[in-house]
C-alpha cells in the first residue's frame, strides 16, 4: 500500500516572505507524523496546506496518489490551532451540524465516549475550559470517523494533566489505524506520539526520520549531570565538554566509564550525580540554534 | 496621569492603524456634510408642499407665499389621491376657485389657513376628501416596516458573515465537504425566515396599538416582503463577500441603509425631491418595497399593479445573491 500523503516541493509565499520553501515528505498510512519546529518556521502554513486551507504556491500535495479534491474533504479530519465555532451552541449540537456535514458518521456515543464530552454535552461551546475545548474540537475533527487527522498544536496551552490525557487521546486514535499528522514545538509530545518527525525552520526541513533514528544520527554521547556546588573548587578533566547550568554542570561524554573515572579521580562526589541519554529537545535545540527569535 | 498618557496613546495608536476604523471616521463626515450641503443648498425646504391643477390664472397671491412649494399637476383624479396620501398638503385649482383638503391631515389644516388668510376665503370653495382617507400613520406604517426588514436584512447576513470570516467558523467550515452555496443558501434561509416572523408580528403589534389600513392581499404583501428581504439580504451578502474586519463592513453597511432609510420615501413624500435624488431612490430596493406595500395596503393594489416593484425587486434579488455567491471568499 502507497503514502497516504505525498507531498513534493511545497513552496508558500507571501510578499516579502518565502514562508514555505521547498518542502517535501510523504506519510505511510497509520502512522503519526510530527512537524517540529520553532515558532514562524512554517508549520502551519505547512499543514494548512495540506488540509487543503491554503493553495500553495508551487509544489503537489497528493492524497492516495490524487490531488486534494471531495474525497480528501470526506475522509480527513482537521482540528485547528486557532477557531471558533457558531456563537450559542451547545456541544451537543456543535457535534451534530458538523456529523450532518458528512456521509460518513462515528456513532455519537461513541464520540462522546472517546473524547469524554459526557460531562458538558449540553453546555454552550464558548463556557469550556481549554482541555475541554480541545477535546470538543478533536471530536469535530473524528466526526467523520477520518481515515487521515490533522493536529496543528493540539495541546499548546494545556496544562500537564490536560496534555497528558490528551495524548492518551491520540493513542486511541492510532490505535485504530488512523493516519496522524500533528504539529507541535512539544520536544516530549513529538517523541510520546510520532513515528516519524521532519523538523522546520525557516520554510524548510533540515531533518527527518524516526525520533530514535535522528537521535542516533546526531548525537553518540550521554549527558553526566552533576550539582554545580559538588564540583565547586573541583579541577575539571579536561577533553569533555561542559555546560553550565544555574544550579548543576552537564558534561557530554562517549565513553561514561572513562568520564566517571576522571571524575573519581578529582575527587567529585558521585552520590547525586545522574546519568541521562540527549532528547529531542537537545537535538531541536542543536538544529534549530539557541539564540532567541521574534 | 502618566498611566493615562500612556493607555491614551496605546488606544490613539491601535486606532489611527486600524485604517478602516480611520477611513469610516473621516469619510462619513465628509459625506455627510456634502449630503447636507447638496440637499440643503439654495433655498432652504419648503414647509408645504401644495399642488396647483391647471392654470395657475387668475393667479392667487397664494402662490406667492414664501417656503411653500408649489407642484404643478394636471390629472385632477391623482391630484386628490395626492392629497389622501398625505403627498401634498393641499390641491388649489385657480381657474375654479376651489381647493380640497384632507381634513385628517394636520399640515394640510394650516395650509389651508395660510390659503384662506392670503385670498379672502370667502371666495375659495372648500373641497374635503371623504371616504376612503388616509391618515399619515396608514401612509407611514408600510415604510416603517420595509425599514425594520432592512436593518434585519442587511446587517444580520452581512455583518455575521464578516465575523465568522474573522474568528475562523468560516475556516473550519470550508475544511468539511459543506460548499459556498449551500452554506450562503443556508445563512440567507434563516435570515429571511426570522425577517418575515418579525415583520409579521412588527405588523399584527403595531395594528393591534394603533390600527391601520389594510386594504389589499396579505399574501402579495408577504410577497413583495420576501422579495424585498431577499435584496436586501443580497446586498448584505455582496459587502460581505471579501471583507476580513467587522469595522469595513459596519462603515460600507451604514454607508448602504442610512441614504436608503432617507430617501426611499419612507419618513416624507419624495414629492417635488431633485432629480437625481429621484434617479438615486429608484436605486434602492427599499423604495420599491415601499411602494409596494403602500400599493397594496394604503390602494387595495393587486399583483397586476404591483408587478413593475416585484420585477425590480426580483431582479435586485438575483443579481445580489448571484453576486455575492460568486465573490465569496471563506478567507
Amino acid at each position: 500500500m502507497g503514502d497516504i500523503l505525498e507531498v513534493h516541493d511545497l513552496v508558500k509565499e507571501y510578499p516579502g516572505l518565502r514562508a514555505v520553501d521547498g518542502v517535501s515528505f510523504s506519510i505511510a498510512p497509520g502512522t503519526c507524523f510530527g512537524l517540529l519546529g520553532p515558532n514562524g518556521a512554517g508549520k502551519t502554513t505547512t499543514i494548512e496546506m495540506l488540509e487543503g486551507i491554503k493553495t500553495p504556491s508551487a509544489g503537489r500535495i497528493l492524497y492516495r496518489g490524487e490531488p486534494l479534491g471531495a474525497r480528501f474533504r470526506r475522509e480527513a479530519g482537521i482540528m485547528f490551532q486557532s477557531t471558533a465555532l457558531q456563537d450559542f451552541l451547545t456541544v451537543r449540537e456543535c457535534l451534530c451540524f458538523f456529523g450532518a456535514l458528512y456521509p460518513r458518521q462515528v456513532p455519537f456515543d461513541e464520540l462522546v465516549h472517546t473524547c469524554a464530552l459526557g460531562e458538558f454535552l449540553d453546555r454552550d461551546n464558548r463556557k469550556l475550559s481549554g482541555g475541554q475545548r480541545q477535546r470538543l474540537l478533536l471530536a469535530i475533527a473524528l466526526v467523520n470517523d477520518p481515515e487521515l487527522v490533522f493536529l496543528d498544536e493540539p495541546t499548546t496551552g494545556l496544562d500537564p494533566q490536560a496534555r497528558r490525557n490528551f495524548w492518551a487521546l491520540i493513542e486511541s486514535i492510532k490505535a485504530r489505524g488512523k493516519t496522524v499528522v500533528l504539529t507541535t514545538h512539544y520536544m516530549e509530545e513529538a517523541y510520546q506520539l510520532c513515528d516519524a518527525i521532519a523538523i522546520m525552520d525557516r520554510g524548510r526541513i533540515i531533518a527527518r526520520g524516526t525520533p530514535d533514528a535522528l537521535l542516533a544520527a546526531h548525537f553518540d554521547d550521554r549527558i553526566l549531570q552533576l550539582p554545580r556546588e559538588d564540583l565547586a573548587g573541583r579541577g575539571l578533566p579536561a577533553g569533555f565538554a561542559v555546560f553550565e547550568r544555574r544550579e548543576s554542570v552537564e558534561i557530554s561524554t562517549r565513553d561514561v566509564d572513562a568520564a566517571l573515572a576522571a571524575l573519581l579521580a578529582a575527587g567529585v562526589p558521585l552520590a547525586r550525580l545522574s546519568v541521562r541519554s540527549r532528547t529531542l529537545e537537545d537535538l531541536f535545540l542543536e538544529l534549530t540554534g539557541r539564540e532567541l527569535r521574534a | 496621569m502618566k498611566r493615562f498618557l500612556a493607555a491614551l496613546r496605546a488606544r490613539n495608536l491601535e486606532f489611527v492603524r486600524d485604517r478602516s476604523a480611520l477611513s469610516w471616521a473621516f469619510v462619513m463626515p465628509v459625506l455627510i456634510v456634502l449630503g447636507f450641503g447638496f440637499g440643503l443648498s439654495g433655498e432652504p425646504a419648503p414647509q408645504y408642499k401644495v399642488g396647483v391643477l391647471g392654470p395657475a390664472e387668475p393667479r392667487p397671491v397664494f402662490l406667492d407665499t414664501p417656503h411653500i412649494g408649489f407642484v404643478p399637476l394636471t390629472d385632477a383624479a391623482a391630484a386628490r389621491t395626492k392629497v389622501e396620501r398625505h403627498q401634498i398638503d393641499l390641491l388649489v385649482e385657480p381657474a375654479a376657485r376651489r381647493y380640497w383638503v384632507n381634513t385628517e391631515s394636520p399640515r394640510g389644516a394650516l395650509a389651508e389657513r395660510l390659503l384662506r388668510g392670503s385670498d379672502g376665503g370667502a371666495a375659495w370653495t372648500r373641497e374635503t376628501l371623504s371616504g376612503r382617507v388616509i391618515r399619515y400613520v396608514d401612509w407611514l406604517i408600510p415604510g416603517l416596516l420595509a425599514m425594520n426588514m432592512m436593518w434585519s436584512a442587511l446587517y444580520g447576513v452581512g455583518y455575521v458573515l464578516v465575523r465568522y470570516r474573522k474568528n475562523g467558523v468560516l475556516k473550519r467550515l470550508r475544511a468539511t465537504p459543506l460548499n459556498a452555496v449551500e452554506f450562503l443558501a443556508a445563512q440567507v434561509a434563516s435570515r429571511l425566515l426570522l425577517v418575515l416572523t418579525v415583520s409579521t408580528l412588527v405588523y399584527a403589534g403595531t395594528d393591534a396599538l394603533v390600527g391601520f389600513a389594510m386594504f389589499g392581499s396579505y399574501l402579495n404583501l408577504l410577497l413583495v416582503f420576501a422579495l424585498g428581504a431577499t435584496s436586501l439580504i443580497g446586498i448584505g451578502l455582496v459587502v460581505a463577500s471579501r471583507l476580513a474586519t467587522e469595522e469595513m463592513a459596519d462603515g460600507l453597511l451604514n454607508l448602504i441603509s442610512w441614504p436608503m432609510m432617507f430617501l426611499s420615501g419612507i419618513w416624507f413624500s419624495l414629492e417635488g425631491m431633485h432629480p437625481w435624488v429621484l434617479a438615486l431612490a429608484r436605486l434602492f430596493p427599499l423604495t420599491h418595497v415601499t411602494d409596494a406595500a403602500r400599493a397594496i395596503m394604503i390602494d387595495g393594489a393587486g399583483l397586476a399593479q404591483i408587478a413593475p416593484q416585484l420585477g425590480v425587486l426580483a431582479a435586485f434579488s438575483l443579481v445580489g445573491l448571484g453576486l455575492g455567491a460568486a465573490l465569496f471568499r471563506w478567507e
